[in-house]
């Protein structure tokens, strides 16, 4: 039987050692349903998911909710929006009782005195061109100053298939602004023109992330499995979807057979009753969703199919030490 | 030879359960390691502690609780654990 002792050498061990015992358990809130951007593409607009549920406006019911969601095991908040930073008390909520990381436009600046430590996230979609395009504005400009030098802040770098070519200039500014990066890709739900991923495409930028890494490795928080598997949406020669996914509601997950899946996972509406069908929206194609976090999960519930080899276990080792770095268990 | 207790047998068919439900490859239940930590070592996680655990309540009748997933990290630990209840059942 293969064994992890008996797949790693020393100094691969002690990284697996450093994780295995993380057990994160994460879940994702919908803050608010109100947003200061309307980018094109934004899966919470685009699908409705801001008229599914009216905002609970009472702080003590978001306190209490907390409480019970920690009873019931989270040990991570993923807090989306809509924008987040429009409700800093719901913010704090999460922050007080839970390792909270927050997603956010960046537009509004994280009081640091209030929220010293958590971990931020900030989308950005391309360069300046792109975001004009898809977001009507360049928020980059805004958000590299509120959050300049700030250890605790990374950007989500959303690529798009414009960005090919490009990425470099985007990962520098984002290094000169005393910053992380971590990539992910565009899925293009409303089918903006031009913005849909060909074949070639994603082998081109499968290459140049592969690049990006190489070349700003103590900016870029990502691994090359990580790369592949996402555009490839290929696993150990499994493909990604809608039955493979890991991060389905609880609640509403019956698939038969059941994949390996996020524990006890549910993403909340803000009326902390309603419950959302995944990490992104109901109406999104699975066969096309290109969710990051989503990918990056489907790895991590599958260790003991990484067990094959001593490079599947590594590569394992790598996206479940980056996942622990983006949401803080270890540090960068 | 050894005289085969009662955890012994235990032990063997967790161990047998175990190498079926999860198709581990290259062991018996024989060869299995009571003592090797199954998160850590074989990769175990725990919804495969969850599939063996509704197999160990239909052959055992014993239900383990989720709660204490954590603490059932090698086949010997488990075993003990449905000994204990099956005692007081
Ligand atoms: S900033 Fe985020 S929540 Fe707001 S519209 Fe854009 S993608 Fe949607
Ligand atoms: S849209 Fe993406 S995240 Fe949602 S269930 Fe489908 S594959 Fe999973």
């Amino acid at each position: 039987m293969k064994t992890v002792s008996s797949l790693l050498d020393d100094h691969w061990h002690e990284r697996y050692r450093r994780i295995s015992k993380l057990n994160i358990r994460s879940s994702i809130y919908d803050v608010t349903n109100r947003c200061n951007l309307r980018c094109k593409g934004c899966f919470f607009f685009s699908s409705d998911e801001h008229k599914a549920a009216p905002e609970e406006m009472d702080i003590k019911k978001w306190e209490a909710f907390v409480e019970k969601e920690k009873a019931r095991g989270v040990n991570l908040a993923i807090l989306i929006g809509g924008e987040p930073t429009l409700c800093f008390d719901r913010v704090e909520a999460f922050y007080e009782r839970l390792s909270t990381f927050c997603a956010t436009n960046g537009l509004i600046k994280v009081p640091r005195d209030r929220f010293p430590d958590m971990m931020i996230g900030i989308s950005l979609w391309g360069d300046e061109a792109d975001e004009q395009v898809l977001r009507g504005k360049d928020t980059f400009s805004i958000s590299s100053k509120n959050y300049y030098g700030d250890p605790y802040t990374y950007y989500l770098y959303t690529i798009t298939p414009k960005q090919i070519g490009k990425t470099g200039r985007v990962i520098r500014k984002i290094r000169d602004a005393g910053l992380k990066v971590h990539m992910q890709l565009l899925s293009n739900d409303e089918a903006v023109d031009g913005f849909s991923w060909r074949p070639h495409e994603l082998s081109a930028i499968r290459a140049e992330m592969d690049a990006m890494l190489d070349a700003y490795p103590d900016t870029v928080i990502s691994s090359k499995y990580y790369h592949e598997i996402i555009t490839t949406g290929k696993m150990l020669d499994r493909p990604f979807g809608w039955m493979a996914c890991p991060s389905v509601t609880i609640t509403m997950d019956h698939r038969d057979p059941q994949p390996k899946r996020l524990t006890n996972f549910i993403r909340w509406a803000s009326d902390l009753k309603t419950m959302h069908r995944c990490c992104t929206s109901e109406t999104r194609d699975c066969a096309t969703c290109k969710d990051g976090a989503a990918h990056m999960s489907w790895v991590m519930v599958n260790k003991r199919a990484h067990m094959r080899s001593t490079k599947d276990l590594q590569n394992w080792i790598e996206i479940y030490e980056m996942f622990a770095k983006l949401y803080q268990f270890i540090p960068w | 030879m050894a005289v085969e207790t009662e955890l012994d047998k235990i032990i063997l068919h967790v161990a047998k359960i175990m190498i079926d439900e999860l198709k581990l490859e290259d062991v018996t239940a024989e060869t299995f390691d009571p003592d090797i930590d199954l998160v850590d070592e074989v990769g175990i996680d725990s919804m495969d502690l969850a599939t063996v655990a509704l197999v160990l309540r239909d052959e055992y009748k014993v239900r383990i609780d989720e709660d204490d997933y954590p603490k059932l990290t090698t086949i010997r630990l488990i075993s003990e654990y449905l000994q204990r209840k099956l005692a007081v059942v």
